[in-house]
């Protein structure tokens, strides 16, 4: 091989090599953007009806994010039929229950979609319903425990096709 | 209430005292949400089942009061810890004041 020859050889690999890095801090980079622009994304607006329904039901108390599990499907591709299962955090005994959960939508044209109403007999406060939803939006779950104290837990829903008029 | 069906029950085929069984139950109604309109323009209106009660044993169990927001032939499922032998009976009321009323014993071991 000639000097020349072997100069270009390792130009290719260079090239090749710098290529590759390049690719892969690409690869790294996109999911990154991704998630920059997930977080900038704006939040979900809630109608005014969820606002009065979610005022008169927390009567000015802030409730505290957490304990309450709000299982719905990531995208819904027919918002008359989603199934939603709901769960809070509980020993369920007669000193410490789960009084009452609320659900509450905030895009639908009624807001309060539920009201569950639980004691120390359930066990657990598990309860399972299908529910309308007329677009993308947030869900809540609000629950009241027996010392009166107000939990809640709020999950994001795509709606591909919304609840007609739910 | 549209033409009764009987509505749909699952329960275990049995269970222990003190064990925490799942009771899921479905039934029939259109759920007309009162937003909707006819060929004509003119407003249908709400017919939902508003209230959905369980007793076990004569005690109340579990209440639900429904919106509009659930989706038609209302399911609900939830669960009890089954305090000794007894008979469910469940109702659900519509807007028409109509109640349908299902019982279903369950067989305790």
């Amino acid at each position: 091989m000639t000097a020349q020859g072997k100069e270009l050889l390792t130009i290719s690999v260079l090239n090749r090599r710098s290529l590759l890095i390049a690719g892969g801090a690409a690869a790294l980079l996109r999911p990154l953007l991704a998630m920059a622009q997930e977080e900038s994304a704006p939040a979900l607006e809630r109608s005014k009806i969820f606002q009065e329904a979610y005022t008169a039901l927390t009567a000015g108390a802030t409730p505290v994010e957490g304990k309450v599990t709000l299982e719905l499907p990531e995208l819904a591709e027919n918002g008359n039929f989603v199934p939603l299962t709901v769960s809070v955090e509980s020993p369920m005994t007669p000193d410490d229950y789960v009084k009452v959960i609320h659900i509450l939508s905030t895009a639908n044209p009624v807001a309060r979609i539920a009201t569950f109403h639980l004691s120390p007999v359930n066990g657990v406060a598990k309860v399972q319903s299908r529910i309308r939803l007329a677009k993308t939006q947030d869900v809540i779950a609000l629950a009241q425990l027996s010392n009166g104290a107000l939990v809640m837990g709020t999950t994001t829903i795509k709606v591909t096709i919304g609840g007609c008029s739910s | 209430m549209a033409p009764a069906t009987k509505p749909r029950i699952k329960i275990p085929e049995s269970a222990r005292a003190g064990e925490i069984i799942e009771v899921r139950t479905l039934v029939t109604h259109v759920m007309e949400t009162g937003n909707r309109k006819d060929r004509d323009g003119k407003p249908i209106p709400r017919d939902i089942v508003n209230t959905f009660v369980a007793k076990y044993a004569d005690q109340e169990v579990f209440r639900a009061d429904l919106g509009p927001g659930i989706s038609a032939n209302p399911f609900i499922a939830f669960s009890l810890k089954v305090p000794g032998p007894g008979t469910f009976e469940f109702a659900w009321t519509d807007d028409e004041g109509t109640t349908l009323i299902e019982t279903q014993p369950l067989n305790v071991v």
